[in-house]
């Protein structure tokens, strides 16, 4: 299938799954990355970089290689859609101080990244400032034709909106395996999408908090598989078995 | 064989310990004598002895005596048991002779039960005789005043030391053992074990680092036990392990005998067996559950009855492999197969604690092959060949471990503790570089990228020795201690009603509200789950969705496996057999042929439009299990279109689309390179291990009660670190750990190794038109076993798939909102 764009006559990758969301069509990508085609736009919700030398203060050690996964899946999705516009959708930073603990390689690698697109941050709660020096404009939200690109949901029912924050995952049970995976949530017009960090954790999607953001009609999730995505309705899904803190 | 009291010379068994014995109608045995004279001497010993014949007396038989003629203060002797019950069990057992001899011995219990006040009175005034457990152990050693309590300590006694030898408890105790001996050099050490294959192995890991060897003393052993195989009347199964076809032949031994251990292999097993017992109990007959999912007090209960004499029968699991001993069993029954020698062995010795009388079970066998594997146990005892596992090298993780318990105790240098942990049997061998690497990973994660180089939890200082960084690192490591990772579990508790113990998360994840399951001898009826808390309710119907738990199924022993294939193999011994196997062995020979006891046998033939596979290995389920994710993959690539895999201890059934036909090809040895590294990447045992070992080595943090992080949340973190661990640095020293279990344990790969070495260029492919009879049994597996092979994506595409179909037949409220297709690329 191929879209027609403002920019010409685009192919969509093949493991990508086109969605209507609000009316806009879109691209979701396994990554949990989303496209618009005919904004060229590449949006990734919840990066958490640094998030694994943030455990340093506690005397834990994490491996360090988290925010050098996510670039590199940034790096990979990027080069699958070739976007102008990219937009990180809040808590792209672990925490205030994450800026100070990157790589420089790593540090270099993304200023690279920032400065070679149209780069917007959209400020969520673990990084209401991002780290100066790296590049890119930074907003509160983003609205643009039918869509509105936030972090947090706004608390009223709002067509158009997508949003990260939440990290949804959601699980299955096929053949008394169960499986379970991120996934993005939605009803056709209001989106949550998946974290895209390496160490992002995950809420369930069946949480009330999720819930919530859907009117009586339900919702769906798109799971992340490992080269596509899979559509269940809400009630095909399993619980966790355990609640569930959003590392949000 | 005992020795009258009055000829042993006074100055092994002074007056008043004569007339002890004496007055309680006992005359000592000649091992416990031997282990005076050991002691005496200042020798280290390692007593091996089957129960009952008074081996923990023995143990501290040597530190009474001393104790007696010259009264110390201080702490003198340090028992150190696997269980903390028996641990308890033996303080009480001791206060008896201590009471009657009116000895000035304070002898006391420390376990993680034991109170912080108790902890802290026993640091400022110890008590003579310590019982303690390997846990308990490493943390007194982690105190800086370690130096000042264990100063006057004269005798290390490890009990049970067969169950601790091979494990990661082991290590630990090993380690520990390595820092008492700098410690306290002049203190004895004392191992008491059951019969084993090995001895030699245990006291060599005993005495390690000793100056001066392990004197072996072997207890004095009762007679032959008497060992029959059950095999009922009514028809023996092809397949299956629960054994429920013999439950009227068990209850009618049951009502034989005076008290009854019934030993089953799972903890499924054991409440199925549990209730088609009480089915059938028209006498009422007093039968009790015992295994680890029930809830402590409702075990205590169980093990309290028991020793009391309450119970006729008690259906157990490895729950009740060690412990207390208990005079009154009088017969054991072992229903599915043994699995190994030496644990058939241990369990056997569980009945019949006198002597003089030998100890009697029964084998119930659940399907034709078991009856080989129990006619192949019950030889093996015969010839006295038993099995164990071979020594490996001390785990990394526990290593990690215990760098950052000394660093806790005191600044160290690398050098000094280097030579230490090699005065421990298991770590020997070790290299400096491994060494090093864990030192590094303790310090500050030991990562190649040196971001961490601002951060440490240990830190070199001018004089060149490590020290902690503050004392949050020693809280850190105190509640991290120990090796026993376990698996996320759930409460299972009645609707509005009583709490029945607790179950494996996984387990409950498998389960759709409405399924039903036994637990703590009861159908029950899953309604959901709330927060940490499953609810059910009970359930009126009879035939429950059984519980499959994966864990607590030991594989095969190689040893015995390697017994079975003789067996198979050699047609004269066919005439003890039931006619029945008999029967199905010849029709074999007739119809393939039957394995030989070198080589592989594989079979292929198609059935139901598929082409199956079958390769009897005897390998044992797990390493089965790994061969079947390698084989299925190289047939994906090879375009064979496998479909799925099911694996036995004996046995691995591969079923594809198209039919294999290079099998030499299929069973090369290069299947453990590039495959295995791909499958590592994916499998979920091997995350769980890492699991395991980043909680061990202090990657991630152990949950404790009370806390707001679920098991399930440290699983779901570990994996992350696991797919970045891997992809950024493979070498790193916690993914070697990861690597080094996974020889063993779930996933075999050693043994694995070992037989596709052994039977290269010895492979013989027979192309049957239709399936064997060997081959019906795992066929029969298929089906009740989930079946495994399948890639994630493959399943979620089926659910997918089935939910598309079952979505165009449904009104859709969104339609129009969403549609699901892959865009092609044209």
């Amino acid at each position: 299938m191929a879209f027609r764009g403002p920019f010409g006559l685009w192919s969509a990758p093949r493991m990508s799954t086109r969605i209507t969301l609000n009316d806009e069509a879109l691209l979701a990508d396994p990554t949990g990355a989303l496209f618009w085609p005919t904004e060229r736009l590449l949006i990734v919700a919840d990066l958490h970089l640094e998030k694994g030398s943030s455990f340093t203060h506690r005397g834990q050690f994490l491996p360090p290689y988290d925010t050098r996964e996510t670039l590199d899946r940034l790096a990979r999705v990027i080069q699958r859609y070739r976007p102008v516009r990219i937009v990180c959708l809040g808590d792209s930073f672990h925490d205030a101080d994450a800026g100070s603990r990157f790589d420089r390689g790593d540090l270099e690698r993304l200023r690279r990244m920032v400065g070679a697109h149209d780069w917007t941050w959209i400020t969520g709660n673990h990084d209401p400032a991002p780290p100066a020096g790296i590049g890119g404009a930074v907003a509160p939200e983003l609205r643009l034709s039918r869509l509105v690109l936030r972090h947090q949901p706004a608390a009223e029912y709002q067509a158009g909106e997508i949003c990260g924050h939440f990290h949804p995952k959601a699980a299955i049970v096929a053949r008394g395996q169960r499986i379970s995976g991120a996934c993005f949530v939605t009803d056709g017009r209001r989106m949550v999408m998946p974290a895209f960090g390496a160490f992002a954790g995950g809420l369930d999607a069946l949480d009330p908090a999720i819930g919530a953001l859907f009117g009586r009609g339900g919702y769906r999730v798109l799971m992340l598989g490992r080269e596509r995505l899979y559509l269940f309705p809400r009630d095909r899904l399993v619980g966790f078995g355990a609640p569930r803190r959003a590392s949000a | 064989m005992n020795v009258s009291a009055s000829t042993i010379p006074a100055e092994l068994l002074p007056a008043p310990f004569a007339a002890w014995f004496a007055q309680r109608g006992w005359t000592p045995h000649p091992h416990q004598i031997a282990m005076l004279a050991a002691a005496r001497a200042g020798r280290s010993a390692l007593l091996v002895a089957p129960t009952g014949g008074g081996k923990t007396l023995a143990g501290f038989l040597p530190s009474l005596v001393e104790l007696a003629e010259t009264p110390g203060t201080g702490l003198h002797t340090l028992y150190v048991s696997p269980l903390k019950a028996l641990a308890i069990d033996i303080h009480r057992n001791l206060e008896c002779p201590i009471r009657e001899m009116g000895l000035n011995i304070r002898a006391e219990t420390r376990t993680g039960d034991t109170p912080a006040a108790k902890r802290a009175r026993q640091r400022r005034s110890p008590p003579q005789l310590l019982m303690t457990t390997p846990e308990s152990v490493a943390l007194m050693l982690a105190d800086a005043k370690a130096d000042v309590l264990f100063a006057s300590l004269r005798c290390i006694i490890v009990d049970e030391l067969h169950a601790l030898i091979g494990t990661k408890r082991g290590d630990l105790l090993a380690l520990d053992l390595a820092r008492l001996a700098r410690l306290a050099p002049g203190a004895r050490r004392v191992g008491l074990s059951a019969t084993v294959a090995d001895p030699e192995a245990l006291a060599g890991w005993l005495g390690a680092g000793l100056a001066a060897p392990v004197e072996r003393i072997v207890g004095v052993g009762g007679p032959a036990p008497e060992i029959s195989i059950l095999v009922p009347e009514t028809r023996l199964p092809w397949s299956g392990h629960m054994g429920l076809h013999a439950i009227p032949d068990i209850y009618a031994a049951i009502r034989n005998a005076g008290t009854t251990l019934v030993f089953v292999n799972t903890r499924a097993q054991a409440e199925l067996v549990f209730q088609a017992l009480w089915r059938i109990n028209d006498d009422n007959l007093p039968i009790a559950l015992h295994h680890g999912s029930l809830g402590p007090e409702q075990r205590r209960k169980v093990e309290a009855a028991m020793a009391a004499g309450r119970l006729r029968a008690v259906v157990a699991t490895s729950s009740l492999d060690l412990g207390i001993d208990w005079g009154t069993v009088d017969l054991v029954i072992q229903v599915g197969a043994p699995k190994g020698v030496t644990r058939l062995l241990q369990r056997i010795g569980r009945s019949n604690h006198r002597l003089d009388r030998p100890s009697r079970a029964i084998l119930v066998p659940s399907n034709r092959f078991e009856v080989l594997e129990c006619r192949a146990a019950i030889e093996a005892i015969r010839d006295g060949e038993l099995d164990g596992t071979p020594p490996r090298p001390g785990a990394l993780d526990v290593l990690a471990q215990h760098i950052l318990g000394m660093a806790c105790a005191g600044p160290f240098r690398a050098d000094d503790l280097y030579d230490e942990v090699r005065q421990a049997a298991p770590y020997a061998a070790l290299s400096r570089k491994d060494f090093d690497d864990v030192l590094a990973f303790v310090a500050n994660g030991g990562y190649a990228l040196s971001t961490y180089d601002r951060f440490r939890r240990l830190f070199r200082a001018a004089d060149g020795r490590w020290h902690v960084i503050g004392p949050r690192v020693a809280r850190q490591y105190r509640l991290n201690v120990g090796t026993i990772v376990e698996a996320p579990m759930l409460t299972v508790t009645l609707r509005r009603g009583r709490r029945l113990g607790e179950i494996e998360e996984y387990f409950v994840q498998g389960l759709e509200p409405g399924d039903t399951f036994v637990f703590a001898g009861q159908v029950l009826h899953f309604e959901r789950v709330q927060g940490t808390t499953v609810e059910v309710t009970r359930a009126s119907s009879d035939d429950p969705k059984v519980p499959a738990y994966a864990g607590g199924r030991l594989p095969l022993t190689t040893q015995l496996a390697h017994r079975v294939r003789n067996l198979l193999h050699a047609r004269t011994a066919w005439r003890d057999l039931p006619d029945e196997v008999r029967q199905w062995l010849r029709l074999q020979a007739w119809r393939s042929q039957v394995p030989a006891p070198d080589g592989l046998l594989v079979e292929t033939f198609p059935r139901g439009g598929k082409h199956f596979l079958v390769a009897y290995c005897f390998e044992g389920r797990n390493a089965h299990q790994t061969l079947g994710m390698l084989l299925t993959r190289r047939m994906e690539r090879a375009g064979l279109k496998p479909l799925g895999f099911v694996a036995t201890d004996y046995v691995i059934a591969v079923w594809s689309l198209r039919p294999a036909r290079d099998i030499d090809a299929l069973f090369d040895q290069d299947m453990l390179g590039d495959d295995l590294e791909a499958w590592m990447a994916e499998s979920s045992m091997l995350r769980r291990t890492f699991r395991n070992v980043a909680v061990i080595a202090g990657l991630i943090e152990r949950r404790h009660p009370g806390q707001e992080k679920t098991g399930r949340q440290v699983l779901f973190s570990s994996d992350l670190i696991y797919d970045v661990l891997r992809t950024h640095e493979p070498d790193h020293v916690l993914l070697r750990a990861t690597r080094a279990d996974a020889a063993t344990g779930l996933t075999d790969v050693r043994r694995l190794s070992d037989m596709l070495a052994r039977v290269k260029g010895r492979i013989t492919h027979r192309r049957l038109d239709r399936v064997s009879p060997l081959a019906v049994p795992v066929l029969l597996e298929i089906g009740k076993e989930s079946v495994q092979g399948t890639a994630i994506d493959a399943l979620l595409d089926e659910a997918a798939q089935e939910l598309i179909a079952e979505a165009t037949a449904m009104p859709d409220d969104n339609a129009g909102q969403m549609d699901l297709f892959e865009a092609d690329e044209k």
